[in-house]
């Protein structure tokens, strides 16, 4: 593999590119695991990860979609070790969302990610890529490593899922339900990380 | 029991919650809400202080 030394502008640029990706990178790993002080300290573990793969970072490139790959990878290593277990963030649990028109009950943030919670993490991911951060298909399939039709299908699929939880008000209630997820989220992933490399691609 | 006439979107019957997972259902932008909150919190300085040692590390 061909790596050329960065010139000091480069890096610079890396620097400052990497920077401004934090908070989305703290977005996306908030939702990929529910608390919120070990999503930072996997932000943290992906930071350091980026800052040593720079060389292979392409200049012009999204620094956002490189790095959701390095966290998502760093995820997925962390949750097959077991680090997250059925943790929930109830800081969030007082905020609520603006009532939807047409929408009697407002929807709580709590609610939603505690649906968010007990998607599969296959489907999380691709609800919360696209959904939330605003990533096309295309981009998403990309991030995950997967096709397209894969991306389309897990979105619906979340989507359906979650329209029947919080329309219906179907949410697993706080702690011992979230584990429960998370039991679930913990054998699904051993199947995700067997389709999906693990080494940071540009 | 078949209720036709219902403005409450959490008694949708079987057949019209399919079309509803469809379309943009209608808490689509709270989980946008749920990930641009945390975008717009201030940076702990944790972040700060490790992306300040970033560059001690070349």
């Amino acid at each position: 593999m061909e790596v050329t030394e960065r010139t000091a502008s480069e890096k610079a640029d890396f620097k400052r590119e990497l920077t401004q990706v934090v908070p989305h990178l703290r977005a996306f790993a908030r939702g990929l695991c529910g608390r919120a002080d070990m999503a930072d300290d996997l932000v943290q573990e992906a930071l350091l990860k980026a800052w040593a793969a720079q060389d292979r970072f392409q200049p012009g490139t999204s620094m956002r979609a490189w790095t959701f790959v390095i966290l998502r990878n760093a995820y997925l290593t962390d949750m097959r070790r077991n680090r997250f277990r059925g943790e929930y963030d109830e800081t969030v649990a007082e905020r609520i969302l603006t009532a939807p028109a047409g929408q009697e009950e407002p929807i709580h943030l709590s609610d939603m990610h505690r649906a968010l919670l007990t998607l599969p993490a296959e489907r999380r991911e691709a609800l919360l890529l696209v959904g939330a951060g605003g990533f096309s298909y295309e981009e998403a399939a990309t991030i995950c490593d997967c096709a397209v039709g894969t991306i389309k299908s897990r979105v619906g699929r979340a989507r359906a899922a979650l329209t029947s939880m919080l329309t219906d008000g179907d949410i697993p209630r706080r702690s011992a339900d979230d584990a429960t997820a998370h039991r679930a989220i913990l054998e699904e992933l051993d199947e995700v990380a067997a389709g999906n490399g693990i080494s940071a691609r540009g | 029991m078949s209720s036709p006439k219902t403005d409450k979107p959490g008694s949708v019957t079987g057949k019209a919650k399919d079309s509803q997972a469809q379309r943009s259902p209608d808490w689509a932008n709270g989980l946008r809400q749920l990930y641009d909150s945390v975008v717009d919190e201030d940076l702990p300085d944790s972040f700060k202080d490790l992306l300040s040692q970033l560059d001690a590390k070349d």
